[in-house]
């Protein structure tokens, strides 16, 4: 195993391994979130695993094989599994099937709005169930992700050469947003101004709303995989490069003509983010299994955990920002008070 | 075969024109008792009837690539697939990819040489082709996907031989050694082919490249009945061999074969190569070469799938081998001048 070399002007680097409470699952996790008090660790197949502050592991089954998409609001997850369905845990993890594809395709994405309301996509059809009511859309291509936006009932749907759009209650509101190449995560800004897609290739890509202007956000080695708004959705934070890569949002023009900001370089890829729910701080989980604290403002770092292990599949803060949970993909991982 | 070759996932490409045997070769392929598990992509819309725990329907939705390569094109689907199955590993040893009989392979080969995760964690195995004795001719001449299916193959597996006289049985053959001289050709009755033929064969592997011969026609070629045709053909370019053996060459889909026993310019074919796939990548369907270069006592080889290239020194020389550089491409209105012409240029003098 390696160990963990900083560099020499790092040599102060201040740590925290030693308070982290270390979690053991013995098995793949894929994500992590926080349900109230207790972190859901989302494991690749059947399974969801609740961990509370003492360490004590509940674990709960929630699929029939492997898991393939989650949302979390907080107080739920919605996920979707290859058996064709989709599938809710609360936080005092109790199971509810909210719906089953009639020919049991895989459900490849979901979403989850803060009223309740969720989505889901099998093939090239995204679903809307609200209260009662389900409305369903046909895209050109298979549904790469789905992004509730934060205000109304909208829900845009990635997919090939662009993004759609749609008011599930509004008849013939789906609206395209054309962009050559594979778009596979899609998020809303929080101010609702920008819709941001990460695409097959290296790369994200923006419109800006109320004119639907591009914005081409590239340079990456490579694939986004982990997008993350600060607070107050003043940046985007990244995964896909050798540091951590912060679009700036905080104007009415987002990143256009404008370099990113480049936090906590390390010589390995950046494999997840996660920011701080309050407060210009985020988490950020690495390809060798380091594990960092970094303030935004400066790019002051804390080390949560050393390198030589998996790379980082899951990083989470609960509501407070009190709590920080992480889980490399074997499945250790651990929780750290601040 | 390196460590992390080893331990990477193995993807069998499954392709052929519609009702030629495909079904049949897959459920014999699950229903042997090899104590494996595969995971099975077939086409949503394709054949049904297959006995597997766990399979998955694909839309075969062909993507571009942005970066600026017309013909890079992969298999949007696949790499979905792929995604998700990634969560089961450790819950199957190996995957089958079954194509429609319109499909063209190059997008599947390509998502596994252009997708960085799909890369990381499983390899291409090989394109296995089946193919209908009795109706491929025809095919060949109506149909450019199943040409496709013919030069991209690394086996062959023509079914329904029973169906055929045995001439007819030498000129389907024929037809296909025109296109592709260099796949393995098993001939079957009901797609029984022992499955080490066409499973875990390392086309794409460079360690595994051991020679480019072509693979002429073996054993019954012999033909011992001489029986006449009794039909009049009328095709142009044949001639007897007095084997039962004609030869056919195919209007615009071939293959080229370069050769030399005299060293090469590294600093020459390089170049050379990369601008060849580059500019003619269109339409050079597969790649694969030996190479031996001036002061170098390692083997180069080389393998590639339209503009995209691989290659890597293999080995030493042995003692008393021939250092012979040997390349062969296989492709659509091949520009068969310039490119002896250029081959012959890197050529140390």
């Amino acid at each position: 195993m390696k160990e963990f070399s900083p560099a020499p002007e790092s040599a102060s680097i201040v740590s925290v391994t030693d308070r982290v409470k270390p979690v053991a699952l013995g098995m793949g996790v894929t994500s992590v979130h926080f349900l109230g008090p207790r972190a859901a660790f989302v494991g690749g197949e059947e399974n969801v695993a609740f961990v509370d502050d003492k360490g004590d592991v509940t674990t709960v089954a929630v699929h029939s094989g492997g898991i393939l998409s989650v949302a979390s609001d907080g107080k739920r997850l919605v996920m979707g599994g290859d058996d064709g369905k989709v599938v809710s845990v609360d936080a005092k993890g109790e199971v509810t099937l909210l719906a089953t594809d009639p020919k049991r395709r895989w459900i490849d994405a979901v979403a989850l709005h803060p009223d309740g309301a969720y989505a889901w996509s099998a093939g090239k059809t995204a679903t809307v169930k609200s209260g009662k009511a389900e409305k369903s859309l046909d895209v050109p291509s298979t549904v790469g992700g789905l992004g509730f936006a934060p205000k109304g009932l909208r829900l845009a749907i990635a997919h090939y050469n662009g993004a759609t759009l749609w008011f599930p209650n509004m008849e013939g509101s789906a609206e395209f947003l054309p962009w050559a190449g594979s778009h596979l995560g899609v998020t809303f800004s929080p101010d609702n101004k920008f819709l941001v897609t990460s695409m097959h290739e290296a790369a994200l890509h923006g419109w800006r709303l109320a004119d639907n202007r591009h914005m081409r956000m590239t340079g990456y080695p490579g694939r986004v995989r982990s997008m993350s708004w600060s607070a107050g959705g003043k940046g985007l934070a990244t995964s896909g490069a050798d540091t951590v890569i912060i679009w700036p949002f905080a104007t009415k023009d987002g990143p256009m003509g404008k370099e990113p900001a480049m936090l906590a370089p390390l010589q390995a890829r950046v494999s997840v983010v996660a920011c701080h729910p309050k407060n210009d701080i985020l988490a950020c989980g690495y390809a060798d299994g380091t594990v960092l604290m970094v303030r935004m403002e400066d790019g002051a770092e804390i080390l949560v955990r050393r390198n030589g292990a998996p790379p980082v599949a899951g990083l989470a803060w609960n509501a407070k920002g009190t709590l920080l949970a992480f889980a490399h993909e074997n499945g250790d991982g651990g929780l750290l008070e601040l | 075969m390196s460590e992390a070759t080893a331990s990477k996932i193995p993807v069998t490409v499954l392709t052929g024109y519609l009702g030629a045997g495909k079904t049949t070769l897959l459920n014999r392929i699950l229903s042997e008792n090899h104590g494996k598990k595969y995971a099975v992509i077939v086409n949503e819309f394709g054949e049904i009837g297959i006995d597997n725990d766990l399979i998955i329907g694909a839309d075969e939705e062909v993507f571009e690539m942005n970066n600026g390569c017309i013909c890079c094109t992969v298999r949007g689907d696949l790499v979905r697939i792929m995604d998700g199955l990634m969560k089961r590993k450790g819950k199957f040893d190996a995957i089958i990819v079954e194509t429609t009989g319109l499909a063209d392979p190059a997008p599947v080969a390509q998502t596994f040489f252009v997708d960085e995760d799909v890369q990381k964690n499983a390899r291409l195995d090989a394109v296995v082709t089946v193919a209908d004795a009795k109706w491929l001719s025809d095919r060949l001449k109506d149909a450019p996907e199943a040409k496709n299916q013919i030069a991209f193959a690394d086996v062959i597996v023509l079914n329904k031989t029973d169906l055929v006289t045995k001439p007819e049985l030498a000129e389907v053959e024929a037809r296909i050694r025109a296109i592709n001289p260099y796949a393995k050709l098993h001939r079957t009755e009901r797609c029984s082919v022992a499955l080490a033929d066409v499973l875990d064969r390392g086309a794409f592997d460079l360690d595994r490249i051991l020679d480019i011969e072509p693979s002429f026609l073996e054993a019954d070629d012999h033909d011992h009945d001489h029986d006449h045709h009794h039909h009049h053909d009328h095709d142009h370019h044949h001639h007897d061999h007095g084997h039962g053996l004609k030869h056919y060459h195919d209007e615009d889909m071939q293959s080229l074969s370069l050769k030399t026993d005299k060293p090469l310019d590294p600093n020459v074919f390089m170049p050379w190569l990369q601008n060849l796939v580059q500019v003619e990548g269109g339409k050079i369907l597969r790649s694969k070469g030996i190479l031996a270069f001036h002061d170098d006592d390692d083997r180069y080889v080389f393998q590639g799938v339209h503009m995209m290239l691989e290659g890597n020194h293999q080995r030493k020389w042995k003692d008393g081998e021939k250092r012979e550089s040997r390349l062969v491409f296989i492709g659509r209105e091949l520009p068969e001048k310039a490119i002896r012409e250029g081959f012959e240029s890197c050529i140390v003098s």
